[in-house]
């Protein structure tokens, strides 16, 4: 039963992502890319990372994926001429390009080595018994707090840094773009 | 899990399913009355008795309507969309604690439909999803005005979700837990005065701002807003597609409402539950005393909900709607200042002896300051509003 | 409260979203079937006040709201480390709060920042 359940979240995951970069359509990739990632959602969950799991749809689907979905309005639509295909003309297509697919797929391949061999070269302390099923918020919160403050802290400074890149960026779009 | 127990939840989601269903149908019918008794008028009184066929009525006739897809739209997106607003309304429900536990035989089965350890962010997960209904509804219409409802109600959201996640971290921190029940459980060991609208004035105050935001009620309705974008996000939609938007409004509100009073008003406790259920228990048996006094808390519980619907709607035609400045400023430079200092005045408060009430000193100094400006002002003239 | 959990505790959520899903195909269905299907080139076209059409509806929205949408994660990412921390704030005492203030502090100055900037102003 439960390995049925990971198995129908798992092909909805990849699926979703096959999806994404099937489509050429940007916005229908976005929303596919919202299946993906509730996908990983439940994984999570079957993998008794609860916390992790709704960290995950507030953060990457409540905010990260609006965020793509406004950049994508944000952009401006090519001219119909622009662009080839009888698709083109048509209102509800924004292209991509899809053109040059090699470096993309290298880049891919090698990323995906690199994440494979250190994933099966990681020695996970708990892999050989069952995973008890426990909240993680409690343990996440005390580590957090304890063990792991210097990272939280270098955290908190890297949101800081982030907050001021966005302002910059935005107060120069404004002076260029002011709509 | 034993398979008694999972018919009986199995039962208890599909009660609270078609209950909230109903009282969604129910809560359309009732904003008219509530609107024509504000506007001394009638309101709706043709169909049924009181009027109490209407919202049936109102069913009927969505369903008979055309379906209609403008040729410009992206076809699957646009229907897409309302099911998207729908089912992230229905699915919040879940977590909600509506009442203690029923007995039988050996099993001690809680009313509720999940009880997980971190209910309060499964809400508030479902609640960031909300956002896609609209977008992509208004995305999809191909229409200026959808659009504009769209990216509306999507900055609106998000911007509210920021002080809706911190205006009930204080509440947690009394708590100690995530799960709902185990909060609402934590307010009734103090007594009536341990509902946290007591503790957290200004968290509640707070809260209740959001969840207006979030519901996309006045005085936060601008993505609908009807004198600017004709119909907001739902302009293109007919048939029962427009009834779902109107319809994931309502189910919002109910849901808003049962979080409301199981977060702050103690959710299905009622002053002198301890002594009315030990005078069940003791005149009825164990076993039926404690159904009958969960059923009594159940019944306090949706008293709580009817008041806050009531006052949902209480507030929609009493308060005029904001401009949309007005509205992210309130969002962004008054609510999350507010709900960080109260987490930090509330933390200081529970470090210091335990105390959980220091949440009252920032609302007796923000009244302070309120009285003390409005004396300053010179009388009789009214101070021009600045964007 | 105990802290374990089940997958299986899980279960009832999916029921739900069978039932909802359920609710809504069933009831698209029926609404696309039984009503009248009327066509025409003007009431396909989408609602402009009843003026003609006037250029696409996707023109680039204002960078506010892409701005809006970046600040919402990040403070996310910090209301996301509350939670924990509210959790476990009886045990950890004094010092959690302080290490907590600390990092709500730096999320504050660069709030404090964005406000001087005039990034949240909207005319």
């Amino acid at each position: 039963m439960l390995n049925l359940i990971f198995y129908a979240f798992a092909a909805l995951t990849l699926g979703g992502s096959l999806a994404v970069l099937i489509t050429r359509n940007v916005m229908y990739s976005a929303f596919f890319l919202l299946l993906s990632l509730i996908g990983v959602a439940a994984l999570f969950v079957l993998a008794s990372a609860d916390l992790l799991a709704v960290a995950q749809v507030m953060i990457y689907v409540g905010g990260v994926l609006v965020l793509v979905i406004f950049g994508v309005m944000l952009t401006h639509k090519p001219k119909p001429e622009t662009t080839t295909g009888p698709q083109a003309a048509r209102p509800n297509y924004i292209l991509t390009q899809h053109r040059a697919w090699l470096w993309p797929l290298l880049v891919a391949a090698g990323l995906f080595t690199a994440f494979y061999s250190l994933i099966s070269r990681i020695h996970f302390s708990l892999f050989e018994h069952r995973a008890p099923f426990q909240t993680s918020v409690d343990t996440i919160g005390k580590q957090l707090m304890t063990e792991y403050i210097i990272p939280f802290e270098i955290a908190g400074i890297l949101l800081l840094a982030a907050l001021v890149g966005a302002t910059y960026l935005s107060s120069q779009g404004d002076r260029t773009n002011n709509q | 899990m034993d398979l008694t127990i999972f018919i009986v939840k199995s039962i208890i989601i599909l009660a609270v399913f078609g209950i909230s269903l109903l009282i969604a149908t129910y809560s359309t019918y009732v904003e008219r009355k509530v609107a024509a008794f504000m506007q001394d008028r009638i309101g709706p009184d043709r169909a049924g008795p009181w009027g109490l066929l209407q919202p049936i009525a109102d069913a009927g006739k969505m369903f008979f309507k055309e379906d209609f897809i403008p040729a410009q739209a992206s076809k699957w997106l646009f229907i897409l969309g309302p099911a998207l607003a729908m089912l992230t309304a229905l699915m919040s429900s879940a977590v909600i604690p509506f009442g203690d536990s029923i007995r039988f035989d050996n099993y001690d089965i809680p009313v509720q439909g999940i009880e997980i350890n971190i209910g309060v962010l499964y809400i508030f997960g479902v609640v960031s999803l909300g956002v896609y209904g609209i977008m992509v509804g208004g995305w999809a219409s191909n229409n200026k005005f959808s659009l504009l409802g769209a990216i509306r109600a999507a900055s609106q959201n998000i911007s509210y979700e920021v002080a809706l996640g911190l205006s009930i971290i204080a509440i947690l921190m009394m708590s100690g837990s995530l799960s709902v029940r185990a909060i609402v459980e934590q307010q009734a060991e103090a007594g009536f005065l341990g509902w946290n609208v007591f503790t957290q004035p200004l968290g509640f105050i707070i809260f209740l701002t959001c969840a207006f935001a979030e519901c996309n009620r006045t005085p936060f309705d601008l993505p609908e807003c009807e004198t600017e974008l004709v119909g907001g996000y739902h302009t293109e939609y007919s048939s029962m597609k427009l009834g779902f938007y109107l319809f994931a409004e309502y189910i919002n509100m109910f849901v808003s409402s049962a979080f409301i009073s199981s977060l702050y008003f103690g959710g299905y406790h009622y002053p002198f539950m301890e002594q009315i259920s030990n005078a069940l228990t003791n005149s009825l048996g164990a076993v039926t005393g404690h159904n009958v006094a969960t059923a009594i808390g159940t019944a306090a519980f949706f008293g709580k909900i009817f008041f806050f619907i009531f006052f949902f709607m209480w507030v929609r035609w009493t308060v005029p709607r904001f401009r949309y400045d007005q509205l992210m400023n309130l969002g962004w430079k008054i609510l999350i200042p507010l709900s960080v200092l109260n987490i930090i005045v509330s933390a200081s408060g529970l470090l210091f002896n335990g105390m959980k009430y220091a949440s009252w000193l920032i609302v007796i100094v923000a009244t302070v300051l309120a009285i003390m400006s409005n004396s300053r002002a010179p009388k009789g003239q009214v101070s021009p509003q600045r964007s | 409260m105990n802290a374990s959990y089940l997958p299986s505790d899980y279960l009832p959520v999916l029921i739900q979203l069978g039932l909802a899903l359920g609710f809504i195909i069933t009831t698209m269905i029926v609404t696309h079937s039984i009503g009248p299907k009327r066509k025409s080139q003007k009431k396909d076209d989408p609602f402009e006040c009843g003026i003609p059409v006037e250029g696409d509806a996707r023109t680039p929205i204002s960078i506010k709201y892409f701005l809006i949408a970046i600040l919402f994660v990040l403070f996310d990412v910090e209301v996301i480390f509350l939670y924990p921390w509210a959790v476990n704030f009886k045990g950890l005492g004094v010092t959690g709060f302080i290490e907590m203030v600390l990092f709500m502090g730096l999320l504050l100055a660069g709030f404090y920042y964005i406000i001087r900037k005039g990034v949240l102003k909207w005319e």
